[in-house]
């Protein structure tokens, strides 16, 4: 059949007329965000803070997207199977935020390439898989400077839950930044083997206060620590959350998680079509790790110290891990002038000198 | 260790020791009448949001004791009713009991999850409180504390120094028997269970509203099974029962003080630390057998069947 101009003119407008309806149909279609939980959302805590990541999403983009969470998900098999159902469900960026979501994050986005993974505190990427976690150090050793400046007894305490990279860095940094202030510092540390079990975090609060440490701060997701604190008149640094109101008179400050800001830069990028799989790792400069307000009684000049180390981090001219740092046994393990790389950090299995005890193996 | 972390460690741990003293009486009671209810973990947890809800909105410790009591009984008549008019299996009943009342507690607390409570005082006696280190070691705590010593002795004179207490021995040896000389077992039975479920509440109420004041899901965190295996161990006997509740919570205390004095042993073997010390104890302490026949119920966590003579 021959095309004359008439038909040819016909079909254009047939064709816009579809493109048009198509574009229009993509247009007023959200993006689904799909969320993942290890924990219920509670008041504080790691997943708390991962869902005033979401709420901020939802407040900064609006109609163009919908979000959705499923609390309370337990690694392994059950959750490639809640994974799955959101991506299976119309959900095209979904966030995965606890450690053991990695596996099961590759095997669902390889069975849905056309969708975007965000996994947490993972180091698998893929074609459709990104990571992302903070420097949650950088906000310990600020409160580190805090502790070490507010401690009578020079001796801090810390309540810790796996000995794993992430946490003995959270340990060594804290403890760094406690003696860059008061060399005489000593950090005693309790694994409770546990994220979350509030009485054994009192426990191992009270015992450490009871051997004299007056400062306490914990790697667990419970607020037992600051309340112990609070009860036994010691001073507690909080963690993930701000914890004022359960120890309005302990807590100096707290480290905290805030995921806001990376959440909307993804659902951006995925409206945008420039999403790539990274590996963020983000920390004060970009906003994922603050200092809750810090308490009055912290002296004006320990403050300013504070902020003034808080803006060498954000600018990239002070590093939490920069020599000379020496471990337990007082052998050098980073020289002067030297700062450890990404790859050290995330490998870090040491104790920095001025920690007690040792790692369990 | 100097001497008076030493007495801080037995101090901090009557008080670790606490929930598990309610809890383990009030199954031994429920397991000398022959029944073995497994849902303690679930009504410790029930009774402890509810207790934590009364005394948010109230302020009041004496209601939250009571709610929280009222709710591990209220938890256990569930059980009741299905083992014992309903003649369920009682593992299984058990089981189902403590899934239940993980996910109800949790449901419950939706809204309490934001609260923190100002915990209740240490009691102060004049005088007897003020000797220097004994003082301190038996008279400075809460009022809770001295309710399960109170507990204590109810449970241990009321199962060997009065009648009642000996028909409801008589009932879980040989509930035939028993029923045989005109006791209603269903009926006793059925009290021993109630009472089971309010001391689990009640070891509840304490965890939530003393030990850690504040309410978080699944907050129990295993004490219910804790307490279940410390009647086993103790072999049904009130005093090993209070012994072994009080040498899990010093375990557990101590091997925090050894990780925090930088002690070189690791710490996952300290964790099961209470658990293996408690069980060896416990079981050498009990180790004769005729010992042990004696004091076990013949016939717990059989379903009684009144018709069925």
């Amino acid at each position: 059949m021959l095309l004359t101009k008439k038909h040819l003119f016909s079909l254009c407008i047939l064709l816009a007329c579809v493109t048009g309806l198509a574009l229009s149909a993509s247009a007023a279609e959200k993006l689904k965000v799909g969320f993942v939980y290890i924990s219920p959302v509670g008041d504080a805590g790691w997943t708390y803070q991962h869902n005033q990541g979401r709420l901020a999403l939802e407040k900064n983009l609006g109609d163009r997207i919908e979000t959705k969470y499923i609390e309370k998900v337990p690694e392994g098999p059950e959750a490639e199977r809640v994974i799955r159902n959101l991506a299976k469900s119309g959900y095209d960026l979904i966030f995965t935020t606890s450690f053991g979501y990695m596996n099961p994050t590759l095997k669902v986005a390889k069975m849905f390439p056309k969708k975007y993974f965000e996994h947490c505190t993972g180091y698998k990427t893929a074609k459709n898989v990104g990571t992302y976690m903070c420097r949650y150090y950088q906000g310990r050793y600020l409160a580190g400077i805090i502790a070490g400046k507010m401690t009578k007894s020079n001796t801090l305490g810390y309540v810790a839950a796996f000995p794993i990279p992430e946490v003995i860095r959270g340990i060594n940094a804290y403890t760094l930044g406690a003696r860059s202030v008061n060399p005489k510092i000593q950090v005693k540390v309790i694994w409770v083997n546990s994220w979350f079990d509030p009485g054994k975090e009192r426990e191992a609060a009270e015992a450490m206060i009871a051997q004299g440490a007056d400062v306490i701060t914990h790697h667990t997701d419970s607020t037992a620590p600051v309340l112990t604190a609070e009860e036994k008149g010691v001073y507690a640094i909080a963690y993930h959350s701000d914890m004022t109101k359960y120890g309005p008179r302990a807590q100096l400050t707290a480290v905290t998680h805030n995921y806001g800001k990376f959440y909307t830069k993804v659902a951006q990028s995925v409206l945008d079509h420039t999403w790539k799989p990274e590996a963020v790792w983000s920390g004060i400069k970009e906003g994922s790790i603050k200092l809750a307000p810090i308490n009055p009684v912290v002296p004006a000049d320990v403050v300013a110290l504070v902020k003034k180390t808080e803006k060498g981090i954000a600018d990239g001219s002070f590093k939490p891990f920069h020599g000379p740092i020496k471990n337990q046994a007082g052998k050098l393990v980073v020289a002067a002038g030297k700062s450890l790389t990404d790859k050290d950090l995330l490998a870090m299995n040491y104790y920095v000198e001025g920690v007690q005890g040792s790692i369990p193996k | 260790m100097d001497f008076d972390i030493f007495i801080k460690i037995l101090i901090a741990a009557v008080a670790a020791g606490t929930p598990f003293v309610y809890a383990a009486l009030g199954e031994l009671i429920t397991e000398k009448s022959g029944v073995l209810n497994l849902g303690v973990e679930g009504m410790m947890l029930v009774g402890a949001i509810t207790g934590f809800i009364a005394m948010s909105k109230t302020g009041s410790l004496l209601l939250a004791v009571a709610s929280g009591m009222t709710a591990g009984a209220l938890m256990a008549a569930i059980f009741a009713v299905l083992t014992l008019t309903l003649m369920a299996n009682q593992v299984a009943s058990g089981l189902a009991l403590t899934i239940f009342g993980i996910g109800l507690s949790a449901f419950l607390g939706l809204n309490y999850t934001s609260i923190a409570l100002p915990g209740i005082a240490e009691l102060h006696i004049p005088l007897l409180g003020d000797i220097p280190v004994l003082g301190k070691l038996f008279f400075s705590y809460d009022i809770l504390v001295y309710g399960s010593l109170m507990l204590f002795i109810l449970v241990s004179w009321f199962l060997y120094k009065t009648r009642a207490g000996l028909i409801l021995r008589g009932i879980g040896e040989a509930p035939k028997s028993a029923h045989a000389l005109g006791y209603n077992v269903i009926r006793i039975r059925y009290l021993a269970v109630l009472f089971g479920g309010a001391m689990a509440g009640l070891g509840g109420v304490y965890l939530s509203v003393a030990y850690t004041p504040v309410w978080v899901e699944g907050m129990v965190a295993g004490r219910g099974w804790v307490s279940l295996a410390l009647v086993v161990f103790a072999t049904w006997r009130p005093i090993r029962v209070l012994f072994g509740a009080y040498l899990f919570g010093a375990i557990t205390i101590a091997q925090f003080h050894v990780q925090g004095l930088g002690i070189d042993i690791p710490s996952q073997l300290l964790s099961m630390l209470p658990y293996l010390a408690t069980i060896l104890v416990l079981v050498i302490i009990s180790r004769d057998l005729t010992a042990i026949r004696l004091n076990s119920p013949a016939s717990l966590g059989i379903t009684y069947h009144p018709d069925n003579l």
